[in-house]
């Protein structure tokens, strides 16, 4: 695959040192001369100095060709820029943009790039797996379907101790995925009984964290 | 009218500083206080810190009432940006983006957002003026935007 990235900082080098190694054909577009002199003497050639919102710099770059574009620079108004001039006047097939502050998650959308990813988000992900802070984590956002899965383990005080699944009101559109007890997973039936440490792993709809944690953790 | 502006430099106070003195509502946004010191004392308009990109700093200069947003900022991806999210996520029914990059400009012109280009408005009234009458060719491609050398088409 012929794949332009925008944006030499960490990210951009790293992703492009990635997929040389891989055999894709990267060009990364950096504005800073010293950047591209420092990674013009590590990858070679494919390093081009410029703005990637310029649409002279993507034609020139070969854009016509590419079979995608992935903006990673530190400014999400750049990255939104050059992915929709890649897309909309180049018709570049697969645009990424790397998304700086997860509030422009749903703008970029609504402005017509789909493939987004936020770094914030994803650190707060792992960090949230890493160090169990509460009994409640993220485990994974579904993209596209406003959906994400969420972990619960049962303390002493939650409310949804020795209750049946059936007699707790979850939010509309969620689903309990697999009770783990005891290191095994169990069917998630309505007449399964929550012990405590039980792990639940349930699918809700984002933004509905509140109401699970009450229902399974309690105020 | 209510308008909102978004930057307090030379073009969006001055602007903003008018719009007020002909009675409309004009709330300005800048992510730097400092910048309203360009406003008069007798301003009347709202003033907002914030950064222009934020829904939530748009929400609260008014953008659901707004019948004009401009954007003015000397970065061009910020007033692009702003725009469309006034355009698309807010239904602005007016909105113009400044835009200093020529071709920055033309590509977002040809995806229908209403955008001025300093540069090259003031290139053609200055060239008008000096050579009046005569006939001012397209201008291609600015140096420097051609970064591999190749030829231009």
């Amino acid at each position: 695959m012929y794949i332009i990235i925008a944006g030499g900082g960490k990210v951009g080098r790293y992703l492009t040192e990635t997929l040389v190694n891989r055999g894709h054909e990267v060009l990364l577009i950096e504005k800073e001369k010293a950047k591209v002199e420092q990674y013009t003497e590590q990858f070679g050639g494919i390093v081009v100095q410029g703005d990637a919102c310029e649409a002279q710099v993507l034609a020139d770059a070969g854009i016509a060709r590419a079979d995608a574009m992935i903006a990673v620079t530190g400014d999400d108004e750049d990255n939104l820029v050059c992915c929709q001039v890649a897309k909309r006047k180049f018709k570049v097939g697969r645009v990424i943009a790397r998304i700086n502050n997860p509030k422009n998650e749903r703008i970029f959308k609504a402005l017509g790039i789909d493939a987004t990813v936020s770094h914030t988000k994803a650190l707060l992900e792992i960090i949230e797996q890493e160090l169990p802070l509460s009994s409640f984590r993220h485990l994974r956002y579904i993209r596209d379907s406003q959906l994400e899965i969420v972990e619960v383990v049962l303390g002493p005080e939650s409310p949804a101790r020795d209750q049946p699944i059936n007699s707790l009101a979850f939010p509309q559109d969620s689903s309990i995925l697999l009770v783990v007890r005891h290191g095994k997973a169990l069917v998630p039936s309505g007449t399964l009984v929550l012990k405590e440490r039980d792990e639940i792993v349930i699918l809700t709809p984002q933004g509905s964290d509140n109401q699970v944690q009450e229902i399974l953790i309690g105020e | 009218m209510k308008f909102v502006i978004l930057g307090c430099g030379r073009v969006g106070s001055r602007m903003a500083t008018m719009l007020d003195m002909m009675g409309h509502d004009v709330s300005i946004i800048d992510k730097s206080q400092d910048s309203f010191k360009r406003l008069p004392h007798n301003y009347n308009g709202q003033a907002i810190i914030g950064i222009g990109i934020d829904e939530d700093v748009l929400r609260s200069a008014g953008i659901e009432q707004a019948d004009v947003f401009a954007a003015v900022t000397n970065g061009d991806n910020t007033n692009i940006m702003a725009s469309e999210i006034a355009k698309e996520l807010f239904n602005v029914p007016r909105v113009i983006a400044r835009i200093y990059d020529p071709l920055r400009e033309e590509t977002y012109h040809a995806l229908g957002l209403e955008t001025i280009c300093p540069t090259t408005l003031i290139s053609n009234v200055i060239v008008s003026r000096v050579l009046p009458g005569e006939d001012k060719p397209v201008v291609p491609t600015p140096a420097g935007t051609n970064p591999l050398g190749t030829q231009q088409a």
